[in-house]
């Protein structure tokens, strides 16, 4: 810090100030939030300064919702544990997919390898709703609609095309040379795969997974349109807070809360991964 | 060495050679990279592909080792044709001039990697890999990973790897070019015997000739993916087949001057600085035909004055530099004809520092090319175009 003055050493201190506050103002106000009842969140002039409650937290673990007309029942806990499942499994398969699928793109160039990789990745272009309608008819027909698995598939239209382009990425970083020195080293092109080639591309393996974590838990469409109240994750049950007596901002701001703090601690455990693997393997190690 | 399970081919056909190509071509994309690629390693021997960047040389060693295929042609290891023999199948070694290491496994476990499958034994594994450090110096950075390595050890890792399972045949990519003037200059000696120890088959790339000179039995010479010429490094040096390779062959580079040859009454003779330097009948026909003259640095000496018995006829220079090297003195003269002409002899004899001198130049070292395709004009018998691929047998 030598090499400024006192006073840039300041601005840029309070620069940094602002922008933390620009992007943790949202967050740090959801948490106050999820320590409130109605009548203190919606007062106004808004303040700062409440008697904390965990009443929030209590209805959403117990799921016994009080509103001022009657009790509710809400099932938050079983959503979250759905986001945990769809997310998990769904990434999970996308990985056992996509890397294979990625190496072997990288790896061996055919005629229609680049026209077969766009297509992939052009899923992610299509407007969801756009695929949504027609995929719901087969899926009652074949009987997938609203089933853990019929998710688990749809979201691959989310998770699949990230993991492949990313891993590539990362594939094709990898010198040959050292794949190749493997194989005459005695072991099969198998061998190479998972000795070499998987743990040199590990941090973009998973950066890829994680990016395609957080689509997953934030998703909203595939499950609101597929997904009966059973099967729905935390996004889409967020729903159920919006009742006939009126919105419960607190019991949304908890919600909230919970929902966001298994992606944040992933991200945050895993930031070294995602900044290198977001920079696309631009260093070198 | 511990193992030699690597070497579990049987040979299918009694053969002396370890190594055959036979009209190898591969293609990319249209652009022929291998042009009828035609040699045998005998056993035992080192063969040095020797050519400039983009030649084929490393193409050729990939072909070998079978991580690529050919397009054309046929591959004999040990008698065994390759076609369908996977890379991990064919027992070789090979060493890249990158060094390829794996960065998330210790040098000991690099090393390892080219043992593990064929050797169950794990105290056997295990005290090869040190024997082959030992050998190559690098027992003491064994637990490293090569990111804790200096160039030089990350090379002798990459070369321990090819080595440790005794492999019948072993490729060597450039494996010098990545390491510091005076690590080269080291294993430059030291590789030949360490591969004589071996007893192993070698096939080296590279692109420095005193490499190729220090390391080849053989010595193919590669460029634009033919082959070029092939001969003992004397014969290279001595009788080089194109200009090229008589320019990338010696240091100081020979002298080129442009010439051409006429005849008279006295016989065929060239001009050189206003001097008449006699030519014998030997090769043929060419008054009249663009050459150049090539002249060794070290086969030119200077004259003394005033002296009748020299070797040769003399011409007169201009000393501009004299710069001595560590076991030879480099001198720059000028001709009369502003042509520059580089001298070399040993370094501790006199020599003329400065002012006018004679060189003299010794008519049996000459080389002669034809200026208009760069090919050397034999002498002794008509001129003979050698085409690619047919000389790899001379040896």
């Amino acid at each position: 810090m030598n090499e400024y003055g006192f006073i840039e050493t300041w601005l840029r201190r309070i620069a940094i100030l602002l922008v933390i506050v620009f992007f943790m103002f949202p967050i740090v106000w959801i948490v106050l939030m999820s320590f409130q009842t109605n009548e203190t969140i919606l007062r106004i002039p808004p303040s700062a300064v409440f008697e904390p409650t965990l009443d929030n937290y209590r209805a959403l673990i117990t799921g016994k919702l009080e509103t001022n007309a009657a009790a509710l029942d809400i099932q938050f806990m079983r959503n979250l544990g759905n986001s945990v499942l769809l997310s998990v499994c769904s990434v999970a398969l996308a990985l056992l997919l996509g890397v294979p699928a990625a190496y072997s793109f990288a790896r061996h160039k055919t005629r229609f390898s680049e026209d077969i990789a766009f297509t992939l990745l052009s899923f992610r272009f299509a407007p969801p709703l756009l695929v949504l309608l027609p995929l719901t008819l087969y899926f009652q027909k074949i009987g997938l609609a609203d089933t853990y698995i019929g998710l688990i598939w749809v979201y691959q239209l989310i998770c699949l095309p990230l993991i492949l382009w990313i891993v590539r990425g990362y594939f094709e970083d990898i010198s040959e040379d050292v794949e190749y020195a493997y194989r005459i080293g005695g072991h099969s092109w198998f061998a190479t795969f998972r000795k070499i080639a998987v743990p040199l591309a590990g941090p973009g393996i998973a950066a890829a997974g994680l990016l395609a974590f957080i689509f997953a838990w934030n998703n909203f469409i595939f499950a609101l349109v597929l997904a009966s109240a059973d099967k729905q994750p935390a996004t889409v049950g967020a729903l159920a807070f919006v009742t006939a007596s009126g919105i419960q901002y607190g019991q949304i701001a908890a919600a909230i809360v919970l929902s966001i703090a298994p992606t944040l601690a992933l991200a945050l455990y895993a930031q070294k991964y995602l900044v290198e693997g977001l920079s696309l393997g631009a260093v070198k190690g | 060495m511990a193992a030699q399970s690597n070497n579990a081919h049987a040979n299918t056909r009694a053969s002396s050679d370890t190594l055959e190509l036979d009209g190898i071509v591969k293609r990319y994309k249209g652009d022929t990279v291998l042009d009828n690629i035609n040699l045998s390693v005998p056993t035992a021997s080192t063969l040095v592909l020797f050519g400039p960047s983009g030649g084929g040389k490393s193409v050729l060693l990939r072909l070998i080792a079978g991580v690529i295929d050919p397009d054309e042609g046929q591959i004999l290891i040990n008698g065994r044709d390759m076609a369908d023999v996977d890379p991990e199948d064919r027992g070789i070694g090979m060493a890249f001039q990158n060094f390829a290491l794996f960065p998330h496994m210790s040098a000991h476990n690099n090393i390892a990697s080219s043992l593990e499958m064929t050797e169950p034994s794990k105290s056997r594994l295990k005290a090869a890999v040190e024997s082959v450090a030992k050998l190559l110096k690098i027992d003491h950075v064994l637990d490293h990973t090569p990111r804790e390595l200096s160039n030089g050890q990350k090379q002798r890792t990459a070369l321990a790897r090819a080595l440790v399972g005794s492999p019948s045949l072993l490729l060597l990519d450039d494996p010098l070019r990545n390491v510091d003037a005076k690590l080269r200059f080291e294993m430059r000696i030291e590789l030949p015997a360490l591969l004589a120890q071996q007893q192993t088959t070698v096939v080296y790339v590279t692109q420095d000739y005193k490499e190729a000179m220090a390391l080849g039995d053989q010595i193919v010479v590669l460029a634009a993916g033919r082959i070029i010429q092939t001969g003992t490094p004397a014969e290279i040096y001595q009788q080089p087949a194109t200009i090229d390779i008589a320019r990338q062959f010696g240091d100081p580079a020979i002298n080129l001057l442009s010439v051409t040859p006429q005849q008279d009454d006295n016989g065929l003779f060239v001009t050189v600085s206003g001097t008449r330097l006699p030519l014998d009948s030997g090769y043929g026909d060419i008054s009249g035909k663009p050459c150049v003259l090539g002249l060794r640095a070290e086969s030119l000496t200077f004259a003394e004055p005033g002296k009748t018995d020299n070797t040769g006829p003399t011409i007169p220079v201009t000393i501009e530099a004299v710069t001595p090297l560590n076991e030879k003195t480099v001198t720059l003269a000028m001709t009369s004809g502003n042509r520059e002409l580089l001298l070399s002899r040993p370094a501790g004899t006199d020599g003329p520092v400065a002012g006018e001198a004679l060189v003299c130049i010794d008519a049996s070292t000459i080389h002669l090319f034809d200026e208009a395709t760069g090919l050397r004009i034999s002498h002794n018998q008509s001129p003979q175009i050698p085409h690619s691929g047919g000389t790899a047998a001379a040896a």
